[in-house]
């Protein structure tokens, strides 16, 4: 299993038999070619989507597909941002989630700053709490929650759907900041103390460049939230000028029929903010989920 | 007296109120920067909390909802669900719906973790990129993608499964029949959700000691039984954590089936969460849909707890 992955050759292959060495080449070569399917059906759909988005509309609606868009068109594409209402919905998935990027950035760090570096009564209870509040179903909150917001006469607003989306981040946040700060040694905060810098100073000078890279992910992982969520911007705006981009994607197609290449290019538009950050944080977010599951 | 005492020494008790200022600063701190966060989380999701359990026991449709105010009923939310056929049934769909997904989620995403460790080294970064690449997806983006591959008149699939001779696919409605209709929604839910399980079987696989799979080997163990004895037992804190998420989160689907339906799904697809958003926001029984979604809470508990004293146990608590 080991030598596979191994780029120097073990002590051991030299020695071996060349009849074995074969069939070892053999299994790599099947497993190569099993890989190589499994990545390709994983990718179809993401494929399929741009493929579709590019294709002119006769070879989208062909009844022998076409694999590759042999004659790219990007008319889709304009077809798409010229639907109704998708730069009110740009403008308002941005302000959403920018809005919820900043409050829960600020919000997190202050929270994680006093679960990682003081112990006080009732710190063991907030874990639990901000751990067991991540998994209180959202569509069973979302009926007490419209109850709640119409009483606060914030249905059909974009503060109220802020407020909720920065509530349902906060808890990924706070955990996840709570391990990058767990992870600077505290020698380094002393140290510079020791050298004359006082507490907020090497807060300053020392914590906070640390940080950096754990508020850059965190805020990445509040945009991707904030940016894909469906239900409650779908519950809680009703206007179709107030709503954000993934419920224009969703109400793509009932608004006149389904017109697949358009409704791919938007998808595709949709989808492009989301990939480009993903691919940065990736690890980060696996990480923070099972944080420290195997510690041997 | 204590003036007495302060005059007599007064360096000594200005030192000392320092101290406790100082101190009582210590002590506060950490609330203080918690209480932001706190607040949030209190109003937006522990009110609501208690709200729904309190509406769950009430009368409460539309003109309670111009009230803002319920009407107290006891228990009689909940026995007119427990006496509702379609209730067990919804409650039946959602079980074996949970239960299938979780399998085949866990099941395929560990076969890739385990492929990723036989391919060689420059496939498993491309395979790596493209399950990065599937999870970045956002759900309505992913269930947009699979409705077009699923279309009667000019889906892939449908095309597909012709030329390979499964059967005749031409023209095939996939949610004319819930059971293929729920296919169509497991295989996207599974595609969707594979990357983040194999992405994190895969690091923890990584960190199994090669030396102690070397010497099963040299035991003569079989690859399989290396893998139930050795392998298998190290995972198991990161299976629990992941079956576990895996059970909250197809418990609750809800969006995949709503918008691959057209946001009107027959009451064949309801899961347990559609049931109590038709109940309330459809028919505006507000009380019922508070009542059906208690179960539901209570039904995900027990993963919840399990998930729980994982991670407590393993990322705790420096």
């Amino acid at each position: 299993m080991s030598s596979v992955t191994q780029i120097a050759p073990t002590p051991v292959a030299p020695v071996a038999p060349r009849g074995r060495g074969r069939r070892r080449r053999t299994r790599q070569l099947g497993w190569n070619l099993l890989g190589l399917l499994v990545l390709a059906v994983m990718v179809f759909p993401v494929y399929w989507m741009v493929a579709t988005a590019f294709k002119p509309g006769q070879q989208i609606l062909s009844y022998t597909p076409h694999w590759v868009p042999t004659n790219p068109t990007l008319s889709n594409f304009r077809d798409a941002i010229h639907q109704p209402f998708f730069w009110n919905a740009v403008k308002n998935s941005l302000i959403v989630v920018s809005a919820v990027v900043a409050l829960s950035v600020v919000l997190a760090f202050l929270a994680s700053l006093a679960l990682a570096k003081f112990h006080f009564y009732g710190r063991k209870a907030f874990i639990v709490l901000i751990l067991g509040v991540q998994m209180v179903p959202l569509a069973a909150l979302i009926i007490p929650l419209y109850i709640l917001m119409s009483r606060l006469g914030q249905i059909d607003k974009l503060t109220g759907v802020i407020a909720m989306y920065l509530t349902f981040v906060l808890p990924f946040t706070v955990w996840t900041m709570r391990g990058f700060l767990l992870g600077i040694p505290k020698e380094l905060e002393e140290a510079a103390m020791v050298d004359g810098a006082t507490r907020f100073g090497a807060f300053v000078r020392v914590l906070l460049p640390l940080v950096g890279p754990g508020l850059v992910a965190t805020s990445i992982f509040a945009f991707i939230q904030a940016w894909n969520e469906f239900i409650i911007a779908y519950v809680f705006l009703h206007t179709p000028a107030k709503q954000t981009l993934m419920v224009w994607l969703a109400s793509f197609t009932t608004l006149r029929g389904t017109d697949w290449g358009p409704l791919m290019a938007g998808a595709t538009l949709c989808a492009l903010p989301v990939v480009v950050f993903f691919l940065l944080v990736q690890r980060r977010i696996a990480f923070g989920l099972t944080a420290g599951a195997v510690r041997g | 007296m204590a003036s007495v005492a302060e005059s007599e020494f007064p360096l000594a008790s200005r030192r000392r109120r320092r101290f406790t200022r100082q101190r009582i600063g210590r002590v506060l701190a950490p609330y203080a920067l918690l209480a932001p966060a706190a607040t949030a989380i209190g109003v937006i999701l522990g009110y609501p909390l208690y709200l729904l359990v309190k509406m769950s026991f009430e009368k409460y449709g539309l003109f309670e909802l111009i009230r803002h105010k319920g009407r107290w009923i006891g228990t009689a939310n909940y026995a007119h669900i427990l006496h509702d056929g379609e209730f067990w049934r919804v409650l039946a769909r959602t079980v074996v719906f949970t239960a299938v997904t979780v399998t085949l989620t866990m099941v395929l995403g560990t076969a890739m973790a385990l492929l990723l460790l036989q391919v060689s080294r420059w496939l498993r970064v491309a395979i790596t990129t493209g399950l990065v690449l599937v999870w970045s997806v956002p759900v309505i983006v992913a269930v947009d993608i699979w409705r077009w591959m699923v279309d009667y008149e000019f889906g892939v699939a449908n095309w597909t499964l012709t030329k390979l001779h499964i059967g005749n696919f031409i023209r095939h409605d996939w949610f004319a029949n819930p059971w293929t209709g729920f296919g169509v929604i497991t295989a996207l839910i599974v595609w969707g959700a594979i990357p983040f399980i194999t992405i994190t079987v895969y690091a923890g696989l990584a960190q199994v000691p090669q030396e102690l799979l070397e010497a099963a080997a040299i035991d003569g163990a079989k690859p399989w039984a290396v893998f139930r004895e050795v392998t298998l037992p190290l995972l198991m804190p990161i299976f629990v954590i992941l079956t576990s998420l895996s059970i909250i989160w197809d418990f609750q689907v809800f969006q995949q089936i709503w918008v691959m339906l057209d946001f009107r799904p027959t009451s064949d697809y309801y899961t347990m969460a559609i049931y109590a958003f038709h109940q309330s926001f459809q028919i505006s029984e507000y009380g019922l849909g508070a009542a059906i979604a208690v179960v539901m809470v209570l039904f995900m508990f027990g993963a919840t707890l399990v998930y729980l004293r994982q991670m407590l146990r393993t990322g705790e608590v420096q």
